[in-house]
């Protein structure tokens, strides 16, 4: 008979996410430090976290603008859920991967890709327009959870190639139903892969309530299942989720492997502009969580600290309308490219069959346009 | 010197991640046991179980990681363990690993192999004969390559694994101990090239994977009926070399595509089809297909009855010249 001890040399309760969410601010924007989550931020840091949330907000508009617009066929808002994604990005360096799902703006910001590059998928001028490995920001990734499987691939290469990197992988409360999550957290702490996961539990998978999708506790307790450590945060405290994934990446930098984090946040709008969710939550619990507003709530606690003068919030303002008339510049009437360049990224190596099939297409273009 | 398929393919992936230590190979079982038909045999003795390793049970995980891995820069070859196993994956072989070259606009290149021990004929419990692969023919940005000698099992999966592409690399699992006179390492013709096995004028039997054998046979036995069979293996069903399969039904007028696979949708009309396309006049009757029946795979003890065989490839043969 095969040992029948658990193999772990954690204790399983180790592993367990805390009883409540790791809240450094609370509703109000005051401070309270947590053990085992100390904040190692300089005041510029405080600044930046603030900028890019409200840029991501701004971007997040301009996004919905242009598809009110007709410029874009659709978009899927990160309204409410900036703190979770801002703390998260802001937490690797730039080493780093992140393998996103298709709500993964604010996180685009922090790794300095162009937005108006990421919404071509939304426009369908082509399927993307950035390249992975200028910002190691992977492709939007719409088959639900399918990216957490590259994101764990990545990190055991990298592991296999003797590198540092920590790759962190997005998905929401919904993606943890699907298998693939569930085989990328199983492979990643096997081969004990520098990978975190970083659950945004906005509360919806379009109009499916978490209580739908999992009997858990809560998402962070899955992770016991994988022996890897749950975490959960305030998802609207942006502080809480820069330390849950401070401690998180550190963890897998020094090698102790993944760990699974779950941001307990909201989606203020739709989950597409395609949708409505009048039809399945009430205002009553919208108002709710207007009130635990992550922006507002930071911006109560830079107040506080003295960090948020005029001149300051001028200067993000004036950075947040030029990013919104970049995106406006490169998407409005956005042309799509060449037909003829549908052959060109299949294969490196294309079949025979192609020239004829370009062919075919360019008489078509040559009788017809190309608009 | 006599080498068996499984030779071939064992000594591909040895001197594939011999000379580049970029190739990994991953899967179930495929570590200190050498995977169940023993083609990744010393692997891990020879490369360590950094480059040669078990994988957790779960197939989508496997195509999934490699994915990230060739992401990264490794080459991975991964192996499902049997045919009828690999639709866990089928999501990430045909949303991610076929289509993130073209989603990327070109900047993400996935050299990805996926071995897939395909076919029946060795008396397996259910789901361990299958023929998936026209699910991936069917599917832009993948390259679907079914060896049908030792030599070519050799040269294609190394070419395999140098492509900048995807490949989904079926082996004939009943053909692991064919044997062939070889001398290893052997280069046969590329992607893309079809090959006349066997030339002969009375018609043509179009073939690839485990069927090439069949078919060989087909042409000794049609010799006592006074037919000389022409037999083209197809080797690359994506790309797939239309040029040779045209010549060959120029010369014959017959052709009859033999695959193991349900004849419904299968391979086989696409064979169909681009004969009637490229060569309509030179037909001497119309393209006919032996394959499995419209069925699911069968049970073991029924499966001489589902195969195709010498007797009903030598039916088809009558049939059309009887046209």
């Amino acid at each position: 008979m095969s040992d029948t001890k658990m193999p772990l040399d954690l204790d399983p309760a180790d592993l367990l996410p805390p009883a409540e969410p790791v809240q450094l601010l609370d509703d109000e924007g005051t401070l309270h430090e947590v053990d085992g989550y100390p904040l190692d931020l300089k005041d510029s840091d405080f600044r930046d976290l603030y900028r890019y949330m409200v840029l991501a907000r701004r971007v997040d508009k301009q996004a919905i603008n242009l598809q009110r617009q007709g410029q874009l066929g659709v978009y899927a808002s990160l309204l409410g859920q900036e703190a979770a994604q801002i703390g998260g990005a802001y937490a690797l360096d730039q080493q780093d991967w992140v393998f996103p799902s298709y709500r993964e703006m604010g996180a685009a910001l922090v790794r300095g890709v162009d937005p108006g590059k990421v919404l071509h998928l939304f426009r369908g001028t082509w399927l993307s327009d950035h390249d992975p490995h200028e910002h190691h920001f992977g492709l939007l990734s719409i088959p639900i959870g399918t990216q957490a499987l590259h994101a764990a691939g990545f990190a055991m290469a990298a592991k296999l190639d003797g590198s540092d990197l920590v790759v962190m992988s997005y998905f929401g409360d919904g993606a943890t139903s699907e298998g693939d999550p569930h085989e990328a957290m199983n492979f990643a702490a096997v081969y004990e892969a520098a990978c975190v996961f970083f659950v945004q539990n906005n509360q919806y998978a379009i109009s499916v309530p978490l209580s739908k999708q999992t009997k858990a506790p809560t998402i962070a307790h899955k992770a016991v299942g994988y022996g890897m450590p749950g975490y959960r945060c305030d998802g609207n405290d942006v502080l809480a989720t820069y330390a849950v994934s401070r401690k998180a990446v550190d963890r897998a930098r020094a090698g102790g492997g993944p760990s699974l984090i779950e941001a307990v946040t909201y989606r203020m709008e739709a989950h597409t502009t395609a949708d409505d969710p009048t039809r399945y939550r009430t205002p009553a619990e919208l108002e709710q969580w207007k009130r635990r507003d992550p922006i507002a709530r930071f911006e109560t606690f830079l107040e506080s600290e003295g960090l948020l003068d005029d001149a300051f919030r001028a200067e993000i303002d004036e950075e947040a309308q030029a990013y919104a008339k970049r995106m406006r510049e490169e998407i409005y009437d956005a042309p799509h490219g060449d037909p003829m360049e549908l052959f060109e990224h299949v294969y490196a190596d294309p079949p025979a069959s192609y020239a004829e099939q370009r062919a075919l297409l360019q008489r078509e273009l040559d009788e017809h346009g190309t608009s | 010197m006599a080498i068996t398929m499984a030779q071939a393919l064992n000594t591909a992936l040895h001197d594939a991640m011999a000379e580049d230590d970029k190739v990994v190979m991953f899967g179930e079982d495929v570590g200190i046991l050498g995977g169940v038909f023993r083609i990744t045999d010393k692997l891990q003795e020879r490369f360590g179980e950094g480059r040669c390793f078990d994988t957790p049970l779960a197939e989508s995980g496997i195509v999934g990681t490699a994915i990230g891995m060739a992401m990264y820069g490794y080459k991975p070859v991964v192996e499902m363990q049997f045919d009828g196993f690999t639709y866990p994956a089928f999501e990430q072989i045909v949303s991610h690993l076929a289509k993130m070259r073209n989603r990327s606009r070109g900047t993400v290149q996935l050299p990805v192999v996926v071995r897939i021990p395909f076919g029946g004929g060795i008396g397996a419990v259910e789901h361990h004969s299958e023929s998936p692969e026209n699910y991936f023919a069917h599917v832009a940005g993948l390259k679907v390559v079914s060896p049908g000698t030792p030599s070519d099992g050799y040269s294609l999966l190394r070419e395999s694994i140098s492509s900048a592409d995807p490949v989904l690399f079926f082996e004939p699992k009943r053909r692991y101990w064919l044997k062939e006179d070889a001398d290893l390492p052997v280069r046969t013709e590329p992607f893309g090239r079809a090959v006349v096995r066997r030339a002969g004028t009375t018609a043509t039997l179009f073939a690839y994977g485990p069927m090439v054998r069949t078919c060989m046979e087909t042409a000794s036995a049609a010799e006592d009926e006074g037919w000389d069979l022409e037999v083209v293996d197809l080797r690359t069903l994506n790309p797939f070399d239309s040029a040779t399969v045209v010549e060959s039904v120029k010369k014959t007028g017959r052709a009859i595509v033999v695959h193991e696979a349900q004849v419904f949708s299968g391979f086989g009309a696409e064979v169909a089809a681009q004969v009637a396309e490229r060569a309509f006049y030179h037909l001497e009757a119309p393209v006919l297909r032996v394959g499995g029946f419209d069925i699911p795979y069968p049970a073991a003890k029924l499966e001489e009855f589902f195969l195709p065989d010498v007797d009903r490839i030598l039916d088809a043969v009558q049939r059309s010249l009887s046209f």
